[in-house]
Order: structure tokens, then C-alpha cells, then sequence
């Protein structure tokens, strides 16, 4: 009960944050949140922090849903949780990390680290612990043992609660303050190899071939997680520059694998085969802009290998430049006393069909290099090799849809379709708004172009579900990588698990640049090893087929690019259609729906809504007819002409602000969460219907305000009664199955990239703008933001597109109305309430949401990411895709969005309903909001209650009701939870925060899971002052 | 050869071939037109006029040859790019024969000489765009998916993305290069189609440079020593309203160049020409 109650406090001051700053990025509100909480327990926090954070990788999975919910909770409000849980918990997550027993002591450094050494990341509560010097401060802070945990890759360490040397402690804040991404800078200075290990673990030895061919060999912990490791090849190779770097592994079906900083290497490798090689992961797109000589070194030593191997292909002539290159930077001027430069050159392999007229080549052009330094000899040649076609492209065999074989290149600028050597599609990473996989396929939403009304799905098969994992993979870190400028935030704690939580969690390339721009060292002197290269030139034969190179350079332990067959002989299809999107073989979700059968289901709904409201609020948690239909079916709904846009957080958020009319007291809350279902994705093209709405509504926006003030007086006298009834059902997928699948969102860190831009602008220019042009057209949006309400709310009303597709005119006029009547509208509305309890006539003050209200944004790690806007329209996201709700302190008015209406009747009895103004009004509103779900028909069947409880506070009844279904289809299993809130009350009812609280709490226990619904059922009693 | 993609539009040699008399009833084309062939053999005097005396390059004149009505079309035989030379398998069969004569001078030109043989590949140069970053193929009624992929293999430094030509007879029916970055694209919706496509297909980013006409589209860039900026353009007689649009690059030497005749059997400016950079050849 007074769980509750704290709960709602904390939200409240949330809304006031960003009520105060309604641009703000959700970040910030989450700081002063948590600075709000920290007071309380901050130890507490670090401890959930923590395990939320361990989860994140994964270990949720095997927690039971109860304690994953707790966490989440206890993340949220520490001071609801209840002590007792936190502890197991936290216990568990060890377990699950298996080394570390002190997850707390692990946290807090974490925090500390952050705060102290990022000043922009200020994630963590302003803890008690003196921001001093995040070094040393961390050390004497924390328990000896904790220490150990401190650092990620010492996580290995982690292991052992052994004491650890005070020293250790410090080396491993350094360490780990590397490890953090967009950390403080002075972290890369830090050398791994300070890090002390504990005497009591493991030692395994690892061999790391390194890209001059040597093998470098060292001893870490069984545990150590692979960071470790690769920082120590770094210290080794003397390298500062390491992002752009990655250790790889053969996987036991010998397949090259990025070893996963984040995890123990021991987890990742599955054999005793402590193998690695060192390779360059991301190729910079431009080398020159590398700091140091010594990174452009390792990036030459890997280029020439795939030149050499036949990975990058390139022209004769091309062979020969980089080959003299190579020679140059290698052995210097050409010495013309040489006896026979020939047989030297021919012992080196540049090119896998190398010949004599290509060494003749080489010689030619290497004797023209003369008085060129070896760097400046590295440089040329990489200014050659930047500009081949497939530099930096990392190919994936894969089949479209009809079978065809293709490949996929994932690189800097996004995913590249090729067929037998000719590129037949690109997806640039602005375009895809949604990467995932499942099983052996792998998906990518394309966002709308110009000319098309819908987002567009492209599926592709890959050989097997580990390849469209690893596909997968690559391309997250990639995005990642390449265009943001932070990597993601980390998973928060998640209820269940399911799919890969994965994500690049090392630096972007904007971070090390800025990291490596305050590199500060002299030039580190190293070795050329021309002769180490000959030697193993001369091992690594040309490899010129595919499945050779692959397997070569598996032995080598360079990773196996792929290579394009010039000789394959697939069946050759020529596709006209290699045209965006329809080329592409989509394997589409269900966008083949007919029109009909679209209106078919929207008209059953309607009906069943219909239905739905008529049962009384406070029904029996099991789910009715409505909301079973609705779920079964979402992804139909999404494929209509919606003309709407919308956005999921902005619906949520807009959602909240219906809500928050105060006029209503009861609502019945409703979220359902279901993995891979994105809400946000629901982008749409504009249809002209939408036009009317939004026209009228800018005009709306004063008249709004005074309705909203009257309202507010309303309040005051209103008998609120809230009643809220939590219910949810999940279904728990097992573990290997949530690995087949996962999804990515590539967003970009500021929301206003999704923004699309008018038609008129070519699509390039859009890209651009989308690219380059963040901060003005940021700058744009607050500046328009009177403009904006009305786009803003677009978004939102995914119901309404139902209903006001219907009655989308009614609406309109209804609207306009409402805009001229400015008080009697108010109390109009609230006759036709009265008149037709069903019926929520309050679309009229549609689309006006005012800026300053501070949007509820309802974050969902899967919504945060990118919204696609159509027609230029800003989306109002946040810069900061933080899992938050947030409220604003001002009731908005705005109930027009979302607002479902069962009929179209409500609408015109409105204008009847005028002249009377009753006293007393009751309101009966339903709002709901539906995601894009892939699969539309799972009937989540009722599933077992598994809480059940009720908190009063004060004038406040919450019920929750919890229901967890596992459902199996077709072998798929899906987890839905349903989750039905009854909030009853008879004072006044901040109903935004309601709505909000009851939101976020849903994210933060299921951060891996969409909401995919959210249905507000409000009835009302107004007294109405007159 | 100065490192990839340098100097775009610089050429050195030009390959032109004579108007043979069976072109005027027996070239291909796709509308039923008369030819004048005394002014298509004037128009052709002036074309290489232009490449020998007003630009100064040299240029290799290859005999016309009766039995190949479309000879006068060098374009379609071979692509150069650097100094590799691939030899085309034109889509007419009437053409095929085209390519000896040009294997023979490009030969005589020391360029690398690739060949087309596998006998499922058709690829005419006049689908093939080079924007000095990457290859444009289009498919069209003359050139297939495995021309296309014969010419990615000649040209391994470029990426080859193809483009479908849904009408016109060729990708360059109705775009071309009108300098670094610069694509003339016709206004047609299959020409704005085409763009888009390609704009989709590229990493790089590409001005464009519409004109009313698709066939005025079709433009010689060439970046010369002494002359900078150079296009080959159509006349303002053929095209007005392209014509002043052409007129407003600024930094370019403009040169309209009269088509008339030619374009009849389907013969656009670059496709009179093969154009070849020898001094980058290091």
C-alpha cells in the first residue's frame, strides 16, 4: 500500500521535472528522479542497478517472473521494494553471472565511475559518495572483495570475494572506466595490464593471432570476460585507438565470431580452444582521420590481408598500387642495386591471383614511391583501399525470399544486397527502422519512401539461426558503431527475457574520436614486420574461393569475410525489381491483408469495444471478448490506411495526457506487453483524412487552454473515483528460443532524425538532413513547437484511426466547434458523455496538446528508438531514449487523442447536447492504443493469476491483477502480460500519473517487451461547478 | 593510374567510327524515322571535330563497315574505365560485330582488354554509367543481369548496382554525367525513377541536374588540362527548354553539339564515342 503511495510520489516529481523542462531528454528526468531517490537507499539502488544491469545480459531469463518484477520495481521506487526480494535477487544474478558475489560493491563502482568520469552521463543518483577522483574513491569505498567486480573485465576476477589489493582496486576503476563507453578520456591511458588478478582463479591461457601474424599469448582468469583480454592484446600492441578492433573466435561450427566484451570469454568460446585473432572490427571510413600512425599501421595489416586473401576484391591495377605501398611502408626506398627485386616480391602474396605482370606492376610503382616514410606509405595505401567498393563490408550469404541466393553486406552506411558481385539494393542505416531475427531469418523494416504509404518489412534467410544471429549481431554493433553517438543505454532489468539482449556496448566511432583527439602521448615507435608478413604470406596462399577463404582465415584467425563469388552459378533472375523494397523478396508480416479484411476486423472491434465498455470497470481480471480479439489481431489493424502516424512513446505519452483529464475518475488501465512487438514502428503515410485534423487543430490551441482550465476548476469540485485493476498474462518462452530472436531499433540518439522530410526534398537530402542536420532541425522543432501540438498528437491516436476514420469528419466539426465554444464546450462534452455513456465525444480538443505541458512519454526500450515521421512532421521524442515515463505536472487537456469512440453518433449528439449543462456529468471514455505486432493471432488463453493484490492509499484503491500466460504456437512460444489496473478514488486523482506510473512500471519490469496496448477505460462522475 | 576514382572526365583518346550508308535504312531504331545520312555524316564530322581540334584529343577513327548499319555507335562495344577495357556482347545480335574493330584499337591503346564471352551475358556500354565512383548498369532489352555482373568483375574497385530501364532504350537514354557528381537526369518518370533508384542504391551523394527532355540528358563531361569544365550538350535547336537549362552551368565550357540525325536510330552524344584516359595510366 504505501509501496504505492511512494511510487506515485516519485512519479509526481517526475512530472514536475519535466513539466519544468519538457524538452528535456528522459535522462535527465531519470537523474533528478533518481537523485530524488537516492537519498533514500542508495545502496539499494546500486544493488538493483546492478542486477537489472546483469540481467540485461541476459540472466533475467532464467529468473522467475516474480523476482524479475521486483527488480524492476525496486529499480523504479527503491523504496517500495521490499528488502527481502532485493536480496535474492541480487543473489541470483550473481549466480547467473556466476563470478561475482558482491554485485553491490560491482554497482556501486559503476555509478561512481559514471558520475566522476562522464560528466554528461549522469545516469546514477547523486550518491553520497564524493564524486573526488573516481579512481582511488571507488577503492576506499568499497569492500576489498567488491573491488574485484568493479572493473567489467575484471569481472572475471569478479569471481573470487578474496580480497583484493588496494592496488587492484584502482587499476581496475581505470580499467573499467575504459570499459565504459564514452568515458572519461583519461581512461585510455589506462593500461590493462595493471590489472592484478586474484591469485585464486583459474588460469587459462590464451592465443591471439595478431594481424602481423604473431601470435601473442597470455594467461587470463577462466572468468575473465573478454574485455580483459582485449585490452590486454591492445596493451600489448601499444595501441590507443582500440575501438575500432575486436578479438574474434571460431565457434563450433567454425564460424568467426566477435568475442563479446561484455561476457565471459569461457560462455562465448564453449571449447577449450582459447583461440582468438585479432582483427580490425569496424573499418573507419576514413583513415585519415585516425589519430595515430600505430592504428593505421594495424589497419593496413589487416587490409593487406584482405586484399592479399581476396576478401576485398580489387582491380589488377589496384593490386599492384597497394602492393607498393606495402613495399614501401614495409622495406623502405627501392634499392636499385637489389639483385633481383623480382624474386623477392614474388615470395610476398598482394593479391590471390597474383602473377608476374602484376609483380612487374608492383616493382614499377614501388620504385616511384621513393622518399616516401612508411607512414606516409600506410596512409596511400589506405587512401586507396577507403575507396574500393566492398572496403569495410562485412558479406553474409543469405537467400530472399524465393531462395535466390544473395548477400548481405553490413557496413558503415548500412546493409547492401548483393547478387553475384552486382549490388542490387541498399538499406542506409537511416532507412531501416527495425532490425531483427528469428530463427534463421532476418528481418529489416524499411522505413516508408517518399511514394509509399507503409513501412515494408524485407526478410531474408540465412543458412541457420547462429547466422542470422550473427547477422544480426554485426549489424547492431555497426549501427551502433557508425551512427550513434552513444551507444545505447544498457538494458534495464527485464521481467522476461526474451530474444538477445545484445547490444554494442563498446564506444561509437564519435566517441573514440572525440577519446582519441586528447591522445597526448609521442608517437609510439613500433615495429614493421615485413618479415613476419612474408613468412606468413607465403603460408596463406592465395584463398580465393568463399568457403576457402573463410576456412583459411578461420585458421589464421582473421575473420572469414565472405567473399563475392564471381563465379557462382546461380540460376541469374533478372529482377526488374531490384527496385527498393519490391525486389527484395519481403517476406512481409502480414501486409498482405486485404483492404477488407481490414475493415472487417476494425468494424469488429468497434463492436467489441463496445462490448468492453459496457462491463462494468471493475470486471474480473480475466480478459473479455474485446481485449482477447484485440490482441489476437493488432498487426491487422496496423496495416489499414491508417492515416495516422504514430508513434508509440508520443501515444503513450499522449495517452497520459487524455487521461489526465480530470474529469474522469475511474480508468481502468490495461497494458499488455508482448516481445517483438514494436510499438513504435507504427509509422504510416498521411492520408488525407489526416489533413482535416490536423488543419483544425492549430487553430485549437487557446481555446484548448481555457477548456483546460475550466477543467481544472472542475476538478477541483469532481468526485473522483478511481479504481484500477492490474492484470497480466505471459506466456514464458523457454531460454534457447528467446535466442533465436531479437530485434533492434537503430535509432538515432536524437529523436528528431526520424524525422522525414517533405516530399519535395530529394531522398538523398532527406538522408542528409537526417544525418547531419540533428541539432538545427532540433533547434526547428522547439521553435515550431506551437505548430507542433497537433502533429504530436497525430501520432497517438492509433484507435482513434479506427473510429475516426468513421467518423473522422464528425470529429473535425465536433472539434471546431469545441475551438469557437471554448467553456461550453467543456461541459457539451460532458452532456453527450452523459447522454451516451459509451461514447467519448472529447476527440474535439484533438491535436492540441501545447508543448509546454511536458509530453508523458511512455519510454519502452523497444519504442525508444527510432519514430519514423511522415510528411516532415517532428516527432516530439525525447533526445534521450530512457526507459521513463515522465509527466508533466499540468493536467493536459488534450483527451482528444486516443480517445476511443464507439460510435459515430457521439459526435453529432454533441451539438444537440449543447444547450443543456448538467451538473453532474458522467464520463465513460475508453482509450486505447495498439502496436504493430507481428503475429496476430495469439489468443493469449487466460493464463495463471499470479498476483494479486490491492494497495489503498489514502482516497486511492489500486488493484492489481497479474496475469502470466505462456502460449505456444506453432511452435513459437509467446509471452503476453496482461497487466489491468483499477484505480478508484474519490478525491482528486492525478490521472496522468496513474496512467503514467502504471506504464512505466510495466516497461521497467518488461524493458525487453513492447507495450503493444494500452486501454484506458475512465468513468467519470464530473460535478461541474457552474 | 593516380589511386582510385582520380580525375574523373579526364580523357586523352577518343575512338570514333565512320557513319556506314546502310545506317540510314538498316540501324536499328525504335521509331520509324527517316535519315538523312548526308547530315549524319556532316553531324559526325562536327562531333569529331569538336573531340580533335576544339579539345584536342586524340582521336582514333575507325573505318565504317556496311555490314554493321550501327557501327557509328562506339559506345555500346566497350567500356573504359582506367585502363581496363572491357569488350561488350551487345544485346542486337546484329551488333556483335561491332566489338572486333574496337578490340583492335583499344588494343593498339594498350589498355587491358577483357572480354565477354559467356554467351548468356548482353551488356551495351550505352547502360552503363560511370559516375567516377561506381558503375550504374541498366537492364534493359540490351543488357542483362550477367553482363552486368561481368562488367562488376572487370571493375572490381566499383560497386556495380543495376537499374532496371523500364522504357528507352538504354540507361543513358536518358541520364549521364555531367560532371563530378553531377547526374543529368531527364524529367520523365522513369528517368526520376531511375535516379532515385540509383540515388538509393549509392553511398555517395549525387547532384542532379534535370532537364525537360530525357535525350538532352545524355551529355559529354569531360574535365580537361587546359580547359577545365567541358560538356557536350544539345542544341538549342533540338531542345530549347534543355538547351537553357544546360546554359546555366556556369563553370562549364559549353559545347552544344547538333544530334539530330543520329537520334533518330536511337544514337545519343556519348554513344558516338569511346573515351579513354591514357596519361593516368601510370
Amino acid at each position: 500500500m504505501t509501496t504505492e503511495a511512494g511510487s506515485e510520489t516519485e512519479v509526481k516529481e517526475k512530472a514536475e521535472e519535466s513539466a519544468a523542462e519538457p524538452d528535456q531528454s528522459e535522462k535527465a528526468t531519470e537523474d533528478s528522479q533518481e537523485v530524488a531517490n537516492a537519498e533514500v537507499e542508495e545502496k539499494e539502488r546500486a544493488k538493483v542497478k546492478e542486477k537489472e544491469g546483469k540481467e540485461g545480459k541476459g540472466i533475467s531469463r532464467y529468473l522467475p517472473t516474480w523476482l524479475k518484477k521486483q527488480k524492476s520495481q525496486s529499480q523504479t521506487s527503491p523504496t517500495k521494494e521490499d528488502p527481502p526480494t532485493e536480496e535474492p535477487v541480487s543473489e541470483v544474478t550473481q549466480e547467473e553471472e556466476g563470478p561475482t558475489p558482491e554485485v553491490n560493491g560491482h554497482a556501486e563502482e559503476v555509478e561512481e565511475k559514471e558520475e566522476v568520469k562522464s560528466e554528461q552521463v549522469k545516469e546514477k543518483e547523486a550518491e553520497t559518495h564524493s564524486n573526488a577522483s573516481a579512481d582511488t574513491e571507488p577503492a576506499k569505498e568499497e569492500k576489498v572483495e567488491e573491488s574485484a567486480e568493479k572493473s567489467p573485465e575484471e569481472t572475471k576476477e569478479t569471481t573470487e570475494g578474496e580480497g583484493a589489493e588496494e592496488e587492484t582496486k584502482e587499476k581496475e576503476g581505470a580499467v573499467e572506466a575504459e570499459g565504459e563507453a564514452g568515458e572519461g578520456q583519461t581512461s585510455i591511458f589506462q593500461s590493462p595490464l595493471r590489472l592484478v588478478r586474484k591469485n585464486k582463479m583459474k588460469l587459462v591461457v590464451c592465443h591471439v593471432t595478431l594481424l602481423d601474424g604473431t601470435d601473442f599469448t597470455c594467461e587470463v582468469e577462466k572468468r575473465a570476460k573478454g574485455q580483459y583480454l582485449f585490452f590486454k592484446v591492445c596493451e600489448h600492441l601499444n595501441l590507443l585507438e582500440k575501438d575500432y578492433f575486436g578479438l574474434t573466435y571460431k565457434d563450433n561450427h567454425d564460424q568467426k565470431c566477435w568475442l563479446d566484451p561484455t561476457k565471459e570469454i569461457k560462455r562465448q568460446i564453449r571449447s577449450n580452444n582459447w583461440q582468438f585473432a585479432f582483427n580490425v572490427k569496424f573499418y573507419p571510413p576514413d583513415p585519415s582521420l585516425l589519430t595515430e600512425d600505430i592504428t593505421r599501421y594495424l589497419l593496413c595489416l589487416q587490409l593487406r590481408e584482405d586484399v592479399a586473401s581476396g576478401r576485398l576484391p580489387c582491380s589488377f591495377v589496384t593490386h599492384a598500387l597497394l602492393g607498393s605501398y606495402t613495399l614501401q611502408a614495409e622495406i623502405g626506398d627501392y634499392e636499385p642495386d637489389q639483385p633481383r627485386p623480382l624474386d623477392f616480391i614474388s615470395q610476398l602474396t598482394f593479391a590471390p591471383n597474383q602473377n608476374k605482370e602484376m609483380e612487374e606492376k608492383i616493382l614499377e610503382l614501388y620504385k616511384s614511391h621513393r622518399g616516401m616514410t612508411p607512414a606516409q606509405a600506410d596512409t596511400q595505401f589506405l587512401e586507396s583501399a577507403k575507396k574500393l567498393s566492398m572496403y569495410g563490408v562485412d558479406l553474409h550469404h543469405a537467400k530472399d525470399s524465393e531462395g535466390v541466393d544473395i548477400m548481405l553486406g553490413v557496413c558503415a552506411n548500412g546493409l547492401l544486397v548483393y547478387k553475384d558481385r552486382l549490388r542490387i539494393n541498399r538499406f542506409a542505416w537511416p532507412k531501416i527502422l527495425k532490425i531483427s531475427y528469428k530463427r534463421n531469418n532476418f528481418y529489416i523494416k524499411i522505413r516508408p519512401g517518399e511514394t509509399e504509404q507503409f513501412e515494408s518489412t524485407v526478410g531474408f534467410k540465412l543458412e541457420n539461426h547462429r547466422a542470422a544471429k550473427r547477422l544480426w549481431k554485426v549489424c547492431v554493433e555497426n549501427h551502433s558503431f557508425f551512427r550513434l553517438n552513444a551507444p545505447e543505454p544498457p538494458t534495464k532489468a527485464r521481467f522476461l527475457t526474451l530474444g538477445s539482449k545484445f547490444r554494442y556496448s563498446g564506444r561509437t566511432q564519435a566517441q573514440t574520436r572525440m577519446a582519441s583527439s586528447l591522445i597526448d602521448r609521442p608517437a609510439p615507435s613500433f615495429e614493421r614486420t615485413s618479415s613476419k608478413r612474408i613468412s606468413r604470406s607465403l603460408d596463406g596462399a592465395p584463398m580465393i574461393s568463399i568457403t576457402e577463404a573463410g576456412r583459411e582465415s578461420a585458421e589464421n584467425g582473421r575473420e572469414p569475410h565472405l567473399e563475392l563469388h564471381s563465379d557462382s552459378k546461380s540460376s541469374l533472375r533478372v529482377h526488374g525489381d531490384n527496385i527498393y523494397v519490391r525486389h527484395s523478396n519481403l517476406m512481409l508480416e502480414d501486409h498482405d491483408k486485404t483492404q477488407e479484411e481490414v475493415l472487417k476486423h476494425q468494424a469488429s472491434i468497434s463492436q467489441l469495444k463496445r462490448s468492453f465498455m459496457e462491463a462494468p470497470p471493475s470486471s474480473p481480471p480475466q480478459p473479455n471478448q474485446w481485449e482477447k480479439r484485440l490482441t489476437s489481431s493488432p498487426a491487422t489493424i496496423r496495416l489499414q490506411q491508417q492515416q495516422v502516424v504514430s508513434v508509440p512513446q508520443t501515444e503513450a505519452a499522449t495517452a497520459d495526457n487524455t487521461i489526465s483529464d480530470t474529469k474522469e475518475p475511474a480508468k481502468t488501465t490495461e497494458v499488455e506487453i508482448e516481445e517483438t512487438v514494436v510499438i513504435q514502428e507504427i509509422s504510416r503515410a498521411p492520408k488525407p483524412g489526416l489533413v482535416t485534423v490536423a488543419a483544425s487543430t492549430p487553430a485549437a490551441p487557446s481555446a484548448e487552454q481555457e477548456m483546460r482550465e475550466q477543467e481544472v476548476e472542475v476538478q477541483e469540485e469532481a468526485v473522483v473515483v478511481e479504481e484500477a485493476k492490474p492484470r497480466k498474462e505471459e506466456s514464458i518462452s523457454s531460454e534457447s528460443e528467446s535466442e533465436e530472436e531479437a530485434e533492434y531499433h537503430p535509432y538515432l540518439p536524437v529523436s528528431i532524425s526520424h524525422t522525414q522530410i517533405p516530399e519535395e526534398k530529394e531522398e538523398e537530402e532527406e538522408q542528409e538532413k537526417q544525418e547531419e542536420d540533428k541539432m538545427p532541425e532540433l533547434q526547428v522543432l522547439a521553435s515550431d513547437a506551437s505548430s507542433l501540438p497537433a502533429e504530436v498528437i497525430q501520432p497517438a491516436e492509433e484507435t482513434r484511426r479506427e473510429e475516426v476514420e468513421s467518423k473522422k469528419e464528425d470529429d473535425t466539426e465536433t472539434e471546431k466547434t469545441t475551438n469557437a465554444e471554448e467553456e461550453k464546450e467543456v461541459e457539451r462534452e460532458t452532456e453527450e458523455s452523459t447522454d451516451d455513456p459509451m461514447v467519448t465525444p472529447d476527440e474535439a480538443p484533438n491535436g492540441l496538446t501545447l508543448p509546454e505541458e511536458g509530453v508523458t512519454v511512455m519510454d519502452a526500450r523497444a519504442e525508444e528508438e527510432e519514430e519514423p515521421k511522415m510528411n516532415g512532421e517532428p516527432s516530439l521524442t525525447e533526445a534521450e531514449p530512457l526507459p521513463q515515463v515522465i509527466c508533466c505536472s499540468e493536467p493536459p487537456v488534450v483527451k482528444t487523442e486516443m480517445v476511443t469512440i464507439s460510435d459515430t453518433f457521439a459526435a453529432q449528439k454533441t451539438e444537440i447536447a449543447t444547450k443543456e449543462v448538467p451538473i453532474v456529468h458522467t464520463e465513460t471514455k475508453t482509450i486505447t492504443y495498439e502496436a504493430a505486432q507481428l503475429d496476430g493471432n495469439g489468443d493469449g488463453e487466460p493464463g495463471v493469476l499470479m498476483t494479486a493484490q490491492t494497495i489503498t492509499s489514502e482516497s486511492l484503491c489500486t488493484t492489481t491483477t497479474t496475469h502470466i500466460t505462456k502460449t505456444l504456437k506453432g511452435g513459437l512460444s509467446e509471452t503476453r502480460i496482461e497487466k489491468r489496473i483499477v484505480i478508484t478514488g474519490d478525491c482528486d486523482i492525478d490521472h496522468d500519473q496513474a496512467l503514467a506510473q502504471a506504464i512505466k512500471e510495466a516497461k521497467e519490469q518488461h524493458p525487453d517487451m513492447s507495450v503493444t496496448r494500452v486501454v484506458v477505460h475512465k468513468e467519470t462522475e464530473l460535478a461541474e461547478e457552474d | 593510374m593516380a589511386g582510385l576514382m582520380a580525375g574523373f572526365g579526364h580523357y586523352t583518346h577518343a575512338v570514333v567510327r565512320g557513319i556506314p550508308v546502310s545506317l540510314a535504312k538498316e540501324a536499328l531504331r525504335s521509331s520509324q524515322t527517316e535519315v538523312d545520312l548526308a547530315k549524319a555524316v556532316k553531324e559526325q564530322e562536327a562531333y569529331v571535330e569538336v573531340l580533335r581540334t576544339r579539345l584536342g584529343l586524340e582521336v582514333v577513327e575507325l573505318p565504317a563497315d556496311e555490314s554493321l548499319p550501327d557501327c557509328v555507335f562506339v559506345e555500346d562495344a566497350a567500356v573504359v574505365c582506367g585502363d581496363t577495357a572491357l569488350i561488350t556482347r551487345p544485346g542486337a545480335e546484329s551488333r556483335r560485330g561491332e566489338t572486333e574493330a574496337m578490340k583492335g584499337a583499344l588494343k593498339d591503346l594498350n589498355l587491358n582488354i577483357v572480354e565477354m564471352t559467356d554467351e548468356n551475358a548482353t551488356l551495351d556500354g550505352g547502360d552503363v554509367l560511370f559516375t567516377g565512383r561506381e558503375f550504374f548498369v541498366g537492364l534493359s532489352k540490351r543488357t542483362n543481369q550477367r553482363g552486368a555482373e561481368i562488367l562488376a568483375d572487370a571493375f572490381k574497385d566499383y560497386a556495380v548496382s543495376t537499374v532496371p530501364v523500364l522504357e528507352g532504350l538504354h540507361l543513358k537514354s536518358f541520364c549521364s554525367m555531367g560532371g563530378p557528381g553531377l547526374i543529368v537526369i531527364g524529367s520523365s518518370e522513369p528517368a526520376q525513377k531511375a535516379l532515385k533508384i540509383m540515388q538509393q542504391m549509392s553511398d555517395h551523394r549525387y547532384d542532379k541536374l534535370t532537364v525537360p527532355d530525357d535525350l538532352a540528358a545524355n551529355c559529354i563531361y569531360m574535365n580537361l588540362p587546359s580547359k577545365g569544365h567541358v560538356l557536350l550538350h544539345c542544341t538549342a535547336e533540338e531542345f530549347p527548354e534543355s538547351a537553357k537549362v544546360f546554359e546555366k552551368l556556369k563553370d562549364h565550357m559549353l559545347i552544344p553539339t547538333s544530334n539530330l540525325e543520329k537520334v533518330k536510330v536511337d544514337g545519343a552524344l556519348t554513344c558516338c564515342s569511346v573515351l579513354i584516359n591514357k596519361k593516368a595510366n601510370i
